[in-house]
């Protein structure tokens, strides 16, 4: 193999290299990462760094990452002020129909919840209420409201 | 044997022309029903209803008054075949109103112009107040008589009257007569309420209530006001509807992130679980005989419409075309049953048969859902929302309805926006 070749497989490899980062970095277009809310907009705090709420991808109740990362922080927080109990409000997007988007919206809540309870706070202090559709953050019929609205928001109940 | 006919199982591009002639009345009970109704002249006022409510169904094609050349009271006793010909009239209603012993009293004649016949021959007696159920009763009559089916005219709708931003709204349940007349709240919206359903007898109507912060199906009796939550749930309960002969609410009932359906005996308050499985059962609707429930489920992966009997066994998948479908609901008629369908960013309303062949889509639109039969299981009324733009504004949700043929969608004007209708059974048979 002489030099050209391997310098012309490495200028390959570069390329392709930029097409792949390219693909991942149009992935995560300002505040969504495919379709999950990763702005910080609509987002409230329970304590100073204590996010109020994690989002959800298209008829998704699997928990990311970030989402995760948010209930740990509200598990800490919740083993500190032993006192409060929440409520986790689960909701969905328009993009749905009303009664299937209601169960939706209980079954998102629920994730939290059980990441909660795997992080020791107890399901007593924990209960759950589905909107469904009824009560969106952001009025918009766009990707970006949409991505806001999918969501469950611990609220203090007490 | 109907001399004139009206084909009602395809989309009618030449809808029959008819000549409602004004009811006639004489002065003595104009007068009196003047100063109880406070309407001019009740035998047009009744005239109109018909004549607005066959205008609505596309079939019929009601002829400009206007032309009329003979007199209500002369046309009522023996019309002049000839007279209506000449204004190509194929059908002709008349009619006589009158004040008995402060009762309205009415009879009309149905007449075939070519034929040269009567019809039907049809007289009520009822109070005053009632004299716009008068209109749609004379409607349901005409229509049985050139269709050979019921008519849905003596009908009303319940529905979720909707206000306030997009992000809080206010929701009242509302109902009205089919026509979007006599509109009455039934409920004062300090909380928000959605879904609700009549039951077969019109009595009473279940629906989903936020009463408390707790999301609970509930029943409303509408005479009386009485309300009452259904069953002792330590959870959401939603997507309530009757079971046919009104005994059972079926609905939803959502614990630990997972939704199944179940039934509540209204009489000894026994509670049964239909579905027993890990995805979202929601949306039940019986079949009319009671035997079948069609409901929707994501157990595949995604939101599809199933069948089962009604006690739980021989679940089957009956909706595989593209995208995703909910709101089943079974035709009163029995062979059809109608959806919501997701695809690529549009929502339809349609039927399919209920072995999931035939899939028909009647109307396509950026937001549409919970189609609502009418009573003779040719009418869909389902509600519509506009898309906001980019500062969220423009939103509105209404009711339309639409042929089962795909044709003749109108919409349905209410006083506030609108959404979640539920149709009753006639009033009157």
């Amino acid at each position: 193999m002489n030099l050209s070749k391997i310098l012309k497989n490495a200028f390959l490899i570069l390329i392709a290299s930029l097409v792949l980062s390219a693909c991942a970095t149009k992935k995560t277009t300002g505040q969504l990462q495919g379709d999950v809310y990763t702005g910080t907009d609509s987002v409230e705090y329970l304590a100073s760094g204590v996010p109020d709420r994690v989002f959800f991808a298209t008829n998704e109740t699997v928990l990311t990452t970030a989402s995760r990362d948010t209930l740990r922080k509200q598990a800490a927080w919740l083993r500190k002020n032993s006192g409060v109990n929440v409520v986790l409000e689960g909701h969905a997007d328009e993009r749905g129909t009303r009664e299937y988007n209601l169960a939706l919206g209980e079954r998102r809540a629920n994730s939290a919840k059980d990441y909660l309870m795997t992080y020791g706070i107890s399901s007593d202090r924990i209960s759950v209420l589905s909107y469904g559709k009824e009560r969106p953050v952001d009025s918009g019929s766009n990707p970006l409201a949409w991505s806001k609205n999918r969501r469950s928001v611990t609220v203090k109940a007490n | 044997m109907a001399l004139i006919e009206v084909d009602i199982t395809r989309g009618n591009l030449s809808p029959l022309p008819v000549a409602v002639s004004p009811l006639s009345i004489d002065d003595n009970s104009k007068e009196n029903f003047k100063k109880i109704l406070k309407k001019e002249n009740l035998g047009a006022e009744i005239s109109l209803i018909v004549e607005n409510n066959l205008k609505q169904t596309g079939l019929f094609n009601p002829l400009d008054k206007n032309a009329f050349l003979q007199k209500p009271d002369i046309a009522n006793l023996k019309p002049r075949f000839e007279d209506w010909n000449l204004i190509k009239a194929q059908a002709l209603i008349t009619g006589k109103v009158t004040f008995v012993d402060d009762k309205l009293r009415v009879e009309f004649r149905l007449w075939d112009i070519l034929a040269g016949k009567e019809m039907m021959a049809l007289a009520f007696t009822t109070v005053p107040s009632n004299w716009r159920r008068v209109g749609h009763i004379i409607t349901d009559k005409v229509y049985e008589r050139l269709t050979g089916e019921k008519g849905y005219f003596d009908t009303r709708i319940i529905y979720v009257a909707e206000e306030g931003p997009k992000t809080n709204r206010i929701k009242k349940l509302a109902i009205m007569d089919q026509d979007g007349f006599n509109n009455k709240f039934l409920t004062l919206g300090n909380e928000l309420v959605l879904t609700p359903r009549f039951s077969p007898t019109n009595q009473m109507v279940t629906y989903l209530s936020y009463f408390r912060n707790l999301p609970r199906v509930y029943l409303l009796d509408i005479e009386t006001g009485m309300q009452e939550v259904v069953g002792d749930f330590p959870g959401m309960t939603f997507a309530p509807r009757f079971s046919p002969d009104g005994k059972k609410i079926i609905m939803s009932f959502a614990q630990d992130g997972n939704s199944d359906i179940y039934t509540m005996d209204l009489e000894n308050r026994i509670v049964e679980r239909i579905t027993n499985h890990p995805s979202i059962d929601t949306s039940p609707s019986y079949s009319p005989d009671g035997k079948y429930i069609t409901f929707n489920s994501d157990r595949s992966g995604y939101q599809q419409v199933y069948i089962m009997e009604s006690n739980g066994k021989n679940i089957k998948r009956i909706s595989f075309g593209n995208g995703l479908y909910g709101t089943p609901v079974w035709s009163p008629r029995g062979d059809l049953i109608a959806f919501t369908k997701l695809h690529k960013g549009k929502f339809y309303i349609g039927v399919m048969r209920t072995d999931g062949s035939g899939e028909r889509l009647l109307t396509e639109n950026f937001y549409q859902e919970a189609p609502s039969w009418s009573p003779n299981g040719r009418v869909l009324i389902f509600y519509r929302e506009t898309k906001t733009n980019a500062k969220g504004e423009g939103f509105s949700a209404k009711l339309w309805s639409i042929d089962l043929t795909g044709y003749n969608e109108k919409l349905i004007k209410t006083e506030t926006d609108a959404s979640d209708p539920s149709w009753s059974s006639l009033l009157t048979n």
